[in-house]
Order: structure tokens, then C-alpha cells, then sequence
């Protein structure tokens, strides 16, 4: 059972790895993970979606209200992207780039257009990690983390 | 891992520094939450000491505790409270530790930029464990460098010191260049000495490999400016630099750095300076002072210059400019920084006050001498200050309209509207100019056409209750009649009377009072003489609150605001500060000058939305007042009012009163000032025009900063 949990854990990672929803970053963090500090990457992986909500909203905003300000829209985007890339978040950070990218170029609706497939890929992502976290607590402490291990 | 490897005999002076870089301590400052954890674990991993924060502001007071407690520093380029580079700006100057720059952007002039402001490395997000691994050697390599005076760098230097382990042989290698380096930059035998003898014992008491870091205070800085000077640039070597110095403590290898510091941020200012005195022809005011300030010897300039060199080339040119402008009044490039000196004097610390006010003294309408630059500098810092106090307190003295004639200098101090302070402290400048709070202020509220000679005059005399705003605690400057007051007393330049400088504290009101009657021959009446001019200018200074900041700012603001960014982004550090207060206020002053008219919002947050306001208006007048001549305080008077909220209004008035002034005063104004104003009108045109995206992102980043 165990040893279901965590293959399909990994299995999780792997198609997760390979569709581009997490990167290397995400192995990185995984690895930081140890005994000290077991939830490292769920704890993470929370941190960042509270803190990206915050962001997100204020984009948001930046762009329903009033003659827009690329400058900030670009500031705030800018470190939602660290943040995202900080955790490994890698469609979400491509789409950030192309925010941006509208951004310099003052295209409001294009803009637009790629705020929403952040988001959409924000939730998409939470949804698959939320998911493989599950999974990772129920295959046990030594399943989560590491990745490799099998037990 | 080679971390790991890495045992003992690298000794780097440190406790704790055994087995470096394990156990290495690193400040790690970034203001995003995650990064920031993720950074600390990393770093963690590799076996150093972390310590970490989202504040820049914060980081730098850590480092300013304790210089040695920390080795490393590692920050994001955005933040919001302070521009990363500012940061690093300060730490390389204070502190002289490695700092290694993170951003998720890789844009190549964002590098580039890090490099020049003395980053070690630049690390891209999101980071990874194995360039961390190495972040070490930036470490080993600046010990090296700076123990070389310390005699002890011959240890390093051998290479053998220590370490012989196997990790160690990145360290000798480095260590063997090192010492070459030192070597030959040692032609002392001291060293060679040493060395022998150090190699034995590398793990000698680290005091002795390593002598606490220098820190270059303002006076210390002074002094070495002031020694260069006199040897000349070309002949400026470290060593006759630092038997000039006469320093205790001191080590050639001290100074050798920092002279190296120094001449980078001399070129930066270079390209201000010739922006300036590109201007300074235009105008046709004397060149030498605007080159000086340009060039100021430094003290305020390097730091300013250094860190917002950039700005204060911009500043001075562009921002200043239409601020400047009036500065050039008299002699133009001098006055506005002179002014700015004077009115640098942010309160907050009141420290500023006080070297504003010495600025102030010096500012008097002859060219701005590198004291005056200093003095500049000064005033600039209080603005710094400012900033620390708040948000963007900017009170950025404008600058004394000596030239033209009686030496008008005004110093406008375009507070910030947060902190009152600041614009207490300019009144101050203001006042000691008109001895009445503020001069110039006039009847903020309409003194359009009085704003010569009525209502500015009268309203200097209350300055002193303006001015006692200032010590008051800002806040009362923000109040809009109290700016209009102190503005009023401050703007009162020209009435210098010197006196009141209510600025409490800080300010050597002494020292402004003196200036102010330099400056001052001015008869209120605004409209006549140049120094009402000052006035005018000095109307806008003040910034009350937010909202009135960009009034007062008008330009000067906007360049306060500016400068101010500049300076926060620069901050080169309390001490700095004066240095960069000075540099804002020129800068601001200019800005000020052009601004008031059109009411440069201040950067700050207010500013945004002044800015609107205020820009708009401003490049109106101020172009109409570059003609003038006068200060181009500027019309906005008509468009701020209804802008500006009642502060703003305010700060209209000012600047309709400035505007008045200018007209009147303009027409008397010289001919030198009318160029001036037509140079600086087009600039300040432009740079209104710019200033609302500068503006816009200065004050973001200013509102950030704050």
C-alpha cells in the first residue's frame, strides 16, 4: 500500500515534470526537504499561494481600474514571476513572461488576455499539487520528499 | 562538496570563520517571502549562517550595528522599500562587504548596472543550490584584498595560509594572485615581512590578518576629498592621500579602494558634469559652478553622484535644470545645489539640518565650491533622511539664487509631504535665507500676482512658526496653511534675514541665517528682485503632505521627489545622505524651480497623483517662467489649484505666487536667467513631460523606498 502510494506519487511528479507544470526548481526544493523540516515543499507550495492570491488580486485591479499603469502592472508581474519560479511553477512563470512581455509593449487587452491564463494556470496548478501533496502525506513521511525513495 | 572541504587555515578574521566558508554569515534581503525562504534553505544547506529579512531598509541597519557581523550580503534588485541597487550602493560604501545582487530578471543592463554600482555577482532567480556553493569565494576575495594593508594579508596571500586542504586550492590560487596583487601594491617591505612571518601563523588572531573595516564617515570622507584635492586628481596616490589624511587607523589599502571607489563615481558625475555644463552654456551662467556641482569634490558628490550620480547627473541636468534653472540664476549650477544645501536640511535627522545649514552657509551665491557641493550634499541627505523618516520627506532646499545677483539662493525646501520635517527643514533654508520662516511662500493661497512682493513677504515673517513646524514634526508643514507659511518664510529667501530659522534643531540656523544674508539682500518683494524669486521657488518647496508635496515640489519637488528617489535609491547611507540630501536638494532645488511651476508632483505617492496635476501645469509655467527668468515656480498656479487638494492649493498659491514672482520677476530677471529659464523651461519641459513617467517611477520607487 505504502509502496503504492509513493510509486503513484512519483508517477504524480513525473507527469507533472513532463506536461512543464513544475521544473527543476520543484526537485531542488524537494531535496532541501529532510527530517528537519519535512514539509518544506508543502509548506512552500502554501506560502506561495497565499502570497500569489494577494499579488494576483492587485493585478487584477491594476487592470480593471482606470487608464492602466504598465509600470506597476509590470512591477507586481514581476515578482509574482519570482515567486512562481521560486517554487518551480513553470507555466506559470512562461505565462508571466508573455504578461510582461505585453506590458512593455502597453497592449492593455493583451494584457488582459494573458492575466487570465495566468490565473487559469495558477488554479490548475494548485489543484494538481494539492493532489500530489495528498498523495505525499498519505505514502508516508519518508515517500514524501525525497521522490525517489520508494519504500 | 568543496564547501565543506573547506577547513580552517582561511582564516578570515572572524570568529567563527574556522572551517570557511562554512559557517560564512550571510544577509539575505528580498522582500518576496517565498524566494526569501527558499534562499535562506538553500543557503542553509550550503552550511553558512543566514539571517535574512524583507526590508532593505531593515538589512542596512543590521549591517550599520555591527559591519563584522555579517560576510556576505545577498539581495533582490526590487523591492519596494529601496532600490537593490541603492542598497548595494551602501553597503559597498559603508561597509565595503560583497554583495550579490538576485533578480528574476536577466535583462543585461540590469546586470550591467549592478556591476557598475560594485555588485560581486548576479544571480538569477530562481537560484540554485550550486551557485550558491561558490558565493563564498566573493568573500575570501575582498579579504584578501582589504587585508592587505592589514599585514596580514600576506597570510592570505600565501596561500598557504592556511588552508592546505584541498579546498583550498581555489583559495591559493586566489591568494597567490592576491598577494602578488599586494605585492606589488605594497612596496613596503611591511608586508613581505609580514607575510614571512604570517605565513607561520595564519591562524594568527584574526585582528591581525584583518583590521575592522574602514568605515568612511562623512568626515572621513570629507577629509579625503579634501586631500585629493589638494594633491590633484592625477597626482592622487594613496599614499600621499593618506599622509594628508593624517587619519589613525588608516590603511593605504583603505584608501587605495576607496580612491578607486571615488574615481568611478567621479565619472559618473563627469557625465552629469558635462550634461550640466552643457546647460550651464545654454544658460550662459558660469560653467564653473554648475561644473561644480557637477563635480563636487565630493563629498557629496561621490555619494550622491556614486549612487545617484545618475540622478544627480539627470538631476542636475535634466531635473535640475528646469530647477536648476533658477539655480543658474546665479550662477547657476551653483545656486541650486547651493540651495539645495541649505535647504537640504531634511529634518529628520536634524543631523541634516545641520550640514544643510552649513551648506547653506556655503552656499552663498559664488560657485559652488566643493564645500558647497558637500554642503550640497548635506542638505541632500536631510532629504534622505526624510525619506528614512517617512515617506519622502523630501525638503530639498532650493537652491540659493546667489548668482544673480544678491545671491538670492533660495533654498527651496521642498519637503515631502510625509515629513514635514523635511519641508521644516527647508523652511529652514528657506527662512535663514529670508530669516522669516519662509520667504517666498507668500499667501499660499492666492498670492498670485502679490507673490513678489506681498503675500510672500508676509508670510515669511510667520515662517518662523513654519519653521517651527519643522521641529514641530512635520506634520504642521503639511498643513497647508503652515506650508504656505513656512514656504512662504522659506521662499522668503531673499529676505534672509536669517533668523528664524525655526528649523530647530538640526539646522545651524546660524549658518543659514548667515547664508541668508548673503542671499538676501532680498527685499521681499518678490517680484523685483531675484532673491524673491528665491521665493517663489521656495514656495513650492514646501511639500506638505503628500498632496502638497508635489505641489510645493513643483519642480523642486518632482526633483526632490527625484532626488529623493535617487537618494533612496542611492542611499548611500545616513551619511550619505548629506551627500545625496545635497544632491537632491540641487537636484530638487532645480526640479523645484521648474517644477513650481508646474507644480512637479512629488515623486512620492502623492506625486502620482500630483504629478498629473502638477506636470501638466508645471510645464505650462514653467516654460512661461523660464522666461521669466525668475523661478519658474511657475504657473501652475491655476491648474494645482484646482488639482491639489486645498494643500495643493496651497502650494498653487505658491506657486502662483512664484509664478507672479517670476513674472515680475522675471522681467527683471537677468539675462543670464532668462536664458537659464528658457533652457530650463525646455528642460523642465521636457523634463515634466518625463517627469510624469520618471516621476511616475521615482515615485513608485520612492513610494517603495518609503
Amino acid at each position: 500500500m505504502d509502496k503504492n502510494l509513493s510509486q503513484r506519487q512519483l508517477d504524480m511528479k513525473r507527469s507533472l515534470l513532463d506536461q512543464g507544470y513544475l521544473d527543476e526548481q520543484f526537485i531542488q526544493l524537494e531535496e532541501l526537504q529532510d527530517e528537519d523540516s519535512p514539509n518544506f515543499v508543502e509548506e512552500m507550495v502554501t506560502t506561495f499561494y497565499n502570497n500569489s492570491a494577494r499579488l494576483l488580486e492587485n493585478i487584477e485591479q491594476a487592470l480593471v481600474t482606470g487608464p492602466i499603469d504598465f509600470a506597476k502592472l509590470d512591477n507586481y508581474m514581476h515578482q509574482f514571476k519570482g515567486s512562481s519560479s521560486s517554487i518551480g511553477a513553470t507555466r506559470v512563470k512562461n505565462e508571466c513572461t508573455r504578461f510582461r512581455e505585453h506590458c512593455t509593449a502597453a497592449n492593455a487587452e493583451g494584457c488582459i488576455r494573458t492575466f487570465l491564463r495566468v490565473k487559469q494556470e495558477h488554479t490548475i496548478l494548485r489543484t494538481k499539487l494539492e493532489t500530489y501533496f495528498q498523495l505525499a502525506r498519505q505514502a508516508g513521511p519518508s515517500a514524501s520528499g525525497g521522490g525517489a525513495k520508494v519504500r | 562538496m568543496t564547501v565543506e572541504d573547506q577547513r580552517g587555515s582561511l582564516v578570515d578574521g572572524d570568529a567563527g570563520q574556522d572551517r570557511f566558508p562554512v559557517g560564512m554569515r550571510v544577509l539575505a534581503v528580498d522582500d518576496d517571502p517565498i524566494c526569501l525562504k527558499v534562499l535562506n534553505t538553500l543557503l542553509q544547506k550550503c552550511q553558512y549562517h543566514v539571517t535574512t529579512t524583507n526590508q532593505a531598509v531593515l538589512a542596512l541597519k543590521m549591517l550599520r550595528e555591527n559591519r563584522n557581523k555579517f560576510d556576505l550580503v545577498i539581495s533582490d534588485v526590487n523591492m519596494p522599500d529601496m532600490d537593490g541597487f541603492k542598497l548595494l550602493e551602501h553597503v559597498g560604501l559603508e561597509m565595503d562587504l560583497p554583495v550579490i545582487m538576485l533578480s528574476a530578471h536577466s535583462d543585461t543592463k540590469l546586470v550591467m548596472k549592478g556591476v557598475t554600482h560594485g555588485a560581486c555577482d548576479y544571480l538569477l532567480k530562481p537560484v540554485r543550490i550550486e551557485e550558491l556553493k561558490n558565493i563564498w569565494q566573493h568573500v575570501l576575495r575582498r579579504k584578501k584584498f582589504d587585508c592587505k594593508e592589514q599585514n596580514k594579508s600576506p597570510n592570505e596571500d600565501k596561500g598557504g595560509h592556511g588552508t592546505g586542504d584541498s579546498g583550498q586550492d581555489v583559495t591559493s590560487t586566489g591568494n597567490a594572485e592576491q598577494s602578488k596583487l599586494s605585492r606589488k601594491r605594497k612596496d613596503q617591505n611591511e608586508d613581505e615581512e609580514e607575510e614571512d612571518e604570517e605565513n607561520e601563523n595564519e591562524n594568527e588572531d584574526p585582528s591581525n590578518q584583518k583590521k575592522p573595516r574602514v568605515v568612511w564617515s562623512v568626515e572621513l570622507h570629507r577629509k579625503f576629498v579634501a586631500a585629493v584635492n589638494q594633491l590633484g586628481l592625477e597626482k592622487a596616490f594613496p599614499k600621499k592621500i593618506l599622509d594628508l589624511m593624517n587619519v589613525e587607523g588608516l590603511t593605504r589599502e583603505n584608501v587605495a579602494s576607496h580612491l578607486q571607489k571615488y574615481r568611478l563615481y567621479l565619472k559618473r558625475v563627469n557625465v552629469m558634469a558635462t550634461q550640466q555644463a552643457s546647460m550651464a552654456a545654454v544658460l550662459g551662467v558660469n560653467d564653473s559652478s554648475y561644473l561644480r556641482m557637477a563635480s563636487l569634490d565630493g563629498f557629496g558628490d561621490i555619494r550622491t553622484l556614486a549612487g545617484s550620480g545618475r540622478l544627480s547627473s539627470s538631476a542636475l541636468s535634466s531635473s535640475y535644470t528646469p530647477g536648476g534653472m533658477l539655480g543658474r540664476l546665479n550662477s547657476t549650477a551653483g545656486l541650486t545645489l547651493r540651495g539645495i544645501t541649505s535647504s537640504g536640511l531634511i529634518q529628520p535627522s536634524g543631523q541634516n539640518l545641520s550640514s544643510s545649514v552649513n551648506g547653506l552657509g556655503k552656499l552663498q551665491p559664488t560657485l559652488l565650491p566643493s564645500n558647497q557641493s558637500a554642503s550640497l550634499f548635506q542638505g541632500i541627505p536631510t532629504s534622505l533622511e526624510l525619506n528614512q523618516l517617512q515617506q519622502s520627506k523630501f525638503i530639498t532646499p532650493i537652491g540659493d539664487f546667489n548668482p544673480i545677483r544678491n545671491s538670492t539662493g533660495f533654498t527651496v525646501a521642498t519637503s515631502f509631504p510625509d515629513n514635514r520635517v523635511t519641508v521644516a527643514s527647508s523652511n529652514s533654508l528657506l527662512s535663514s535665507v529670508s530669516s522669516n520662516p519662509l520667504v517666498l511662500q507668500g499667501n499660499p493661497q492666492h498670492n498670485r500676482g502679490a507673490f513678489g512682493n506681498q503675500s510672500p513677504l508676509g508670510v515669511v515673517s510667520r515662517t518662523p512658526d513654519s519653521f517651527n513646524i519643522r521641529s514641530g514634526g512635520s506634520s504642521d508643514f503639511l498643513d497647508n496653511n503652515r506650508s504656505n507659511e513656512s514656504w512662504q518664510g522659506a521662499v522668503q529667501l531673499s529676505r534672509f534675514s536669517s533668523t528664524s530659522l525655526p528649523l530647530s534643531e538640526p539646522f545651524n540656523q546660524d549658518q543659514l541665517l548667515s547664508n541668508n544674508s548673503n542671499i538676501s539682500s532680498t527685499s521681499p518683494h518678490i517680484g523685483n528682485s531675484p532673491i524673491s524669486f528665491p521665493s517663489t521657488s521656495a514656495v513650492s518647496a514646501p511639500l506638505e503632505d503628500s498632496r502638497g508635496n508635489t505641489q510645493c515640489q513643483e519642480g523642486f519637488i518632482g526633483n526632490v521627489v527625484q532626488n529623493m528617489n535617487y537618494t533612496s535609491k542611492q542611499r548611500w547611507e545616513e551619511q550619505k545622505q548629506n551627500y545625496n540630501q545635497n544632491l537632491n536638494h540641487t537636484v530638487s532645488a532645480v526640479n523645484f524651480m521648474v517644477s513650481a511651476n508646474g507644480i512637479v508632483s512629488p515623486f512620492g505617492r502623492s506625486l502620482e497623483q500630483n504629478n498629473a496635476t502638477c506636470s501638466k501645469s508645471f510645464d505650462v509655467s514653467l516654460i512661461p517662467q523660464l522666461h521669466g527668468g525668475a523661478l519658474s515656480i511657475g504657473q501652475h498656479s491655476e491648474v494645482e489649484k484646482s488639482d491639489l487638494d486645498t494643500k495643493m492649493n496651497d502650494n498653487a498659491d505658491y506657486l502662483l505666487e512664484q509664478t507672479k514672482l517670476q513674472d515680475g520677476f522675471m522681467h527683471n530677471s537677468y539675462d543670464s536667467l532668462d536664458d537659464i529659464m528658457n533652457s530650463m523651461a525646455k528642460r523642465e519641459h521636457n523634463q515634466m513631460m518625463l517627469s510624469d513617467g520618471e516621476f511616475g517611477f521615482d515615485a513608485y520607487s520612492l513610494g517603495s523606498c518609503l
